[in-house]
């Protein structure tokens, strides 16, 4: 006979309910197979799910287009009422064109012909005679939402996000997406959503008039068959919406998008979204007339070489993501250390999912920690899933997540003798398969190695500010790193949403050896009287994000001269000197934009307040700040501190912003001639000193 | 508290929380708090409702089936968020309501609307609804005056003791007596909140003699006198032999026995004096015996009532049955860290963090024996005997 406490523990069983029943089964995503597409017949009504083979997220390319041309033929010549397009995959509807077909593409008849015959296959499924029904979940962007478009109404499950991603990577919907959204939904919506890249979620895409019913996944059979019979309506675009397609409405809107694109990104880098601007204005008055016009814009978009680089960046991006494929085995992840560093790096992994206990000495960091994790929540999650969030994220005032984390992040000061307490700390609290990952940014990995028992899970993670919004994470490796423990690490950076970047130990490992030599040397020219307004426009005009006088205040002056010191100590390279303005501005503690002063002065938004230009800046000035930066690139790439120029192009456009039109710094110097580069760095070294003589590696490659 | 034990929060077997006021967004508190906490999908919980000894009946539910053998590892404890307490409508505002949300043409909204009285808007509140006993028909402080009242006790006695049960808690703050059972806790804006804010250890006997009576015009209890209205909460470990071993805790004390008793509605501060004279019979045990006692602050009458019926000859014999009074408990040994006048009453709370405040007082003063008591609303009493491990 059992016993009550035998019942209890018996109570627990190996398979939970929730794993018992697996993920929830989708409503008609089986069906006979051709190669992409699967089939099903059911009454009066067709089936058309897209399942491209050996992918896990369907994208579209010529093989997947005509195979359903194909099927169409069927379609038509059979009696169906309703034909319904779904996605088998478990990722979502499609994430559009696969952007491997349009690299290198050549501007000619033969690319017209390429875009000419996937439209028409789109435009067949909007002309199909029977009730056209999409059915979307998770992901259906760019061609994926193009091919829903065409489509009578639009049945989305509550999980879907719906946006057109095209202008990112400098073009625009090519699918008659451009033309069929400004006619679908309010135009100025449609043209917002298209401009800014941005996705929306099921509940706003219905909002929008987008989508014509939101439904969870239990609830799609019913849905789908309601769409059938004609009960649900579309949902359109609203009282009035048609006015806005008028040419004198176009007209007035379009010079204001155009002011508004202006300020975020200049037409001569980024040509698409004003290509989009001008299509709407000149064809909006005609779906028909747009959907031709569409054609022609997006054929003269692909071949731009600004378009070409925005592709190549993804690719990077892609490439870079790679880096932490796996399967991560970090669920709690202890930070210590509580200042901006390390009270951004737990919000972040908190954020991802991770179950996060950060401890700090002084209770008020932990308490503005908090604050910081919360708003970062808010802004990001809504209902349960913040609150989750909230809970994920634990102020530690005793340091008792410790025992328990398999991941420790070091986020202390930057002073050897405290790191290498905490570690010894660390050390006796957790097991050796434990991760022990410092941020450090200035200090040497293999020094700080050296103080651990068990040096061979000792990594370097290394987050860049703001972390919500660069997504480039450098690995650091030592020289006893443990294959095993860095391949986690790489794992568990991936599984946080950031890209991982392998490095070897080096002063500043990538980002920041090739941000330095920029930032002094915008430094070097303040101290020669150059107007700082005036040297951030040289290099914003070059097409970084932000100018190198803000960008040292935006770091914080204290943590420049921190890195520079170190870069000069630790390289063998000569160093543009360190401006003495700098050490007394530190000295004062005019950090930059956390204590309100810096090299600029900031308002209380953190925004700093600037002058006007007062002389336009010269090419000779973008030189001068921009190819020391991308030579230490160079430099690092001659001394093994990254694996290959396309990793440190990525990691340059990801970690720094580094101009995307241009593809990243090798790729840039690439086009300009690596002989160019280096003569016109020897140039500069006559000029501006000894620290602008070009690496080796430019006469290697 | 899970961050410090050396086993998963999904190794409990299950989760018991006392509340006496949930509220509508988080029904079966405990089980919410469980999922929230971590302790997984498949943690069973409930939440207990005993009122003012919601709290210590967690406990005493978790107790009982460890001592039972059914479970070897609860996680059991009290909260509240009075802060939270809904606003109430009357009776005729939520039949309107009914009424206008049934309504399904504009004619009938029209038609309910002109049946709206502006009353309808003054909600009551809640809290008030449920500090007031519906049978007797007092409010909570209402049976303090009863008690003052029929003990004799003076209004300047209340609040001599309400002023010293301020300063002890004061000392103990002051001294980080309460380090080990007060965690820092961080708002959502980052505010700290490090601990009961409630004290007023500069407050003076004129200070307090200046309040005026908040339950009745001619009374003598103010909010000087009575506990505070507060949020908290607390939680405890409870587990078996077995389980000890099996994760290597280390026990820092040990429940011996519990009661539950019941009286007249009218009286319900006198309940501590009822289930704790079982406990001191069952356990062969005098006043002597007991090194420390921990009876909830509810109201200073209602304490100073409850000391003089232990030692009271008639009330012992003829209510108690004993043949000799329990005798006086000497306040050196009673709430020496003060209580719920000082430091506040979060109702479903207060019964686990008394007895938890009991154990950690009995190891610093070197005591070994205490009994954690409390008068509950409605006429109950509730007393748990505790020995350090």
């Amino acid at each position: 006979m059992m016993t009550d406490s035998d019942m209890t523990k018996t109570a627990k069983t190996k398979t939970s309910v929730k794993q018992f029943l697996g993920p929830e089964p989708m409503t008609g995503s089986e069906g006979t197979r051709g190669t992409h597409w699967l089939r099903r017949e059911e009454g009066d009504r067709i089936w058309l799910v897209l399942d491209r083979q050996g992918v896990s997220t369907n994208t579209f390319n010529e093989e997947v287009f005509s195979e359903l041309d194909a099927l169409l033929d069927d379609v038509e010549k059979g009696h169906w009422r309703t034909v319904i397009f779904r996605s088998a995959k478990a990722s979502g509807f499609a994430a559009g064109a696969d952007l491997s077909q349009f690299r290198g593409v050549d501007a000619g008849p033969q690319l017209d012909r390429r875009i000419a015959e996937a439209n028409d296959v789109i435009d067949r499924v909007a002309a199909l005679k029977a009730r056209t029904v999409a059915v979307v979940h998770g992901t259906c962007v760019g061609g994926g939402l193009e091919l829903a478009l065409a489509c009578d109404r639009i049945v989305a499950r509550d999980d879907t996000r719906l946006g057109f991603p095209e202008v990112l990577v400098g073009l625009h919907p090519g699918l008659g997406g451009t033309a069929r959204l400004t006619h679908r939904i309010q135009p100025i919506e449609a043209m917002t959503l298209m401009l800014t890249g941005k996705t929306v979620s099921a509940r706003k895409a219905f909002k929008l008039g987008i989508v014509d019913a939101v439904v969870p996944e239990r609830n799609v059979a019913k849905a789908v068959d309601e769409a059938a019979r004609g009960r649900i309506e579309r949902r359109g675009a609203g009282f009035g919406a048609d006015a806005l397609n008028l040419r004198p409405a176009r007209l007035a809107a379009g010079r204001r998008m155009r002011a508004e694109a202006d300020k975020r990104a200049p037409h001569e880098h980024y040509p698409a979204p004003y290509a989009l601007i001008e299509l709407w204005e000149r064809h909006g008055g005609s779906q028909a007339e747009m959907l031709e016009a569409e054609r022609r814009s997006f054929a003269a978009l692909l071949p731009l070489t600004a378009t070409q680089n925005l592709v190549r960046a993804f690719f990077l991006r892609e490439r870079l993501k790679t880096n932490g494929k796996g399967k991560n085995e970090v669920a709690h992840v202890h930070v210590i250390g509580a200042g901006t560093m390390g009270a951004e790096i737990g919000a972040w992994c908190a954020l991802k999912g991770m179950h996060v206990t950060i401890e700090d000495p002084m209770t008020a960091s932990l308490s503005k920690a908090v604050a910081g994790a919360h708003k970062l929540f808010a802004r990001k999650l809504d209902g349960p899933e913040r609150l989750r969030a909230n809970d994920r994220f634990v102020p530690d005032v005793h340091g008792a997540g410790l025992r328990h984390a398999d991941l420790v992040i070091e986020a202390a000061p930057e002073k050897t003798d405290l790191k290498r307490g905490i570690y010894e700390r660390i050390e006796g609290a957790v097991g050796e398969e434990v991760i022990i990952a410092t941020n450090t940014s200035s200090l040497d990995l293999n020094a700080l190695s050296k103080g651990l028992k068990h040096p061979e899970r000792f990594v370097g993670i290394h987050f860049f500010n703001p972390v919500s919004k660069l997504d480039l994470v450098e690995v650091v490796r030592h020289d006893g790193v443990a294959e095993d423990a860095f391949a986690r690490a790489l794992r568990f950076v991936g599984a946080i949403g950031k890209l991982p970047l392998p490095v070897k130990a080096a002063p500043g490992f990538l980002v920041n050896r090739a941000l330095m030599p920029y930032l002094g040397e915008a430094l070097l020219m303040i101290e020669e009287g150059e107007q700082p307004e005036r040297i951030d426009a040289a290099a914003e005009r070059f097409g970084m994000p932000v100018g190198p006088v803000e960008l040292a205040d935006q770091v914080g002056l204290d943590i420049c001269l921190a890195v520079a010191e170190s870069l000069a100590e630790g390289l063998d390279r000569p160093m543009p000197e360190i401006p003495e303005g700098l050490r007394i501005k530190v000295d004062r503690g005019e950090l930059g934009r956390k204590t309100g002063t810096g090299l600029y002065a900031w308002d209380e938004n953190g925004k700093a307040l600037k002058n006007p230009v007062r002389e336009e800046p010269d090419a000779a000035m973008a030189d001068r700040l921009i190819l020391p930066m991308i030579d230490a690139v160079a430099a690092a790439l001659d001394e093994g501190v990254v694996e290959d120029d396309e990793s440190a192009d990525a990691a340059m456009v990801y970690g720094t912003g580094f101009a995307p039109f241009r593809g990243g710094p090798i790729e840039y110097a690439r086009s300009r001639g690596f002989a160019d580069v280096a003569s016109t760095l020897e140039k500069q070294a006559r000029l501006h000193g000894p620290h602008h003589a070009p690496s080796a590696w430019w006469r290697k490659t | 508290m899970l961050l410090r034990q050396p086993f998963a929060p999904d190794e409990f077997d299950q989760v018991i929380l006392g509340c006496a006021n949930q509220i509508a967004g988080e029904m079966n508190v405990a089980r919410v708090a469980a999922l929230r906490l971590g302790c997984g999908d498949e943690m069973p919980a409930w939440t207990v409702h005993r009122n003012c000894g919601s709290g210590m009946q967690s406990l005493d539910d978790a107790f009982r089936a460890v001592a039972h053998g059914d479970m070897d590892l609860v996680l059991a404890g009290g909260t509240e968020a009075l802060s939270r307490a809904p606003l109430i409508l009357s009776d005729e505002a939520t039949e309107w309501l009914a009424e206008f949300q049934q309504a399904r043409s504009a004619a009938d909204r029209v038609k309910a609307m002109s049946r709206f009285q502006v009353g309808f808007l003054s909600p009551e509140i809640g809290l008030k609804q449920g500090l007031t006993d519906p049978v007797s028909g007092l409010a909570m402080g209402q049976t303090a005056e009863e008690l003052a009242h029929r003990f004799g006790i003076s209004r300047w006695q209340a609040d001599d003791y309400a002023l010293e049960s301020h300063r002890r808690l004061a000392r103990a703050q002051e001294e980080g007596w309460l380090a080990n059972e007060v965690e820092p806790m961080f708002a959502p804006d980052g505010t700290i909140y490090d601990h009961d804010d409630g004290v007023r250890p500069d407050s003076t006997i004129e200070a307090l003699g200046k309040l005026k009576p908040v339950f009745e015009r001619y009374g003598d209890v103010t909010a000087g006198n009575a506990s505070q209205v507060t949020d908290g909460a607390c939680w405890m470990i409870l587990a078996s032999d077995e389980a000890v071993q099996r994760h290597g805790l280390t026990p820092i004390a040990t429940i011996r026995d519990s009661e539950w008793a019941a009286l007249d509605p009218r009286v319900m501060g006198l309940g501590p004096v009822l289930c704790s004279a079982p406990l001191l019979e069952r356990g062969g045990f005098g006043l002597d015996d007991i090194d420390l006692w921990e009876l909830n602050e509810a109201f200073a009458a209602q304490v100073l009532a409850c000391l003089q019926a232990f030692a009271d000859e008639a009330f012992c014999r003829e209510v108690l049955g004993l043949d000799a009074p329990i005798g006086g408990i000497d306040r050196a040994k009673l709430n020496i860290d003060g209580g719920a006048i000082s430091l506040g009453h979060p109702v479903g709370t207060s019964g686990t963090r008394i007895v938890l405040h009991l154990v950690n007082a009995l190891r610093r003063t070197g005591g070994k024996r205490g009994i954690a008591t409390e008068c509950i609303g409605g006429g109950q009493g509730g007393a748990m005997l505790v020995e350090l491990a």
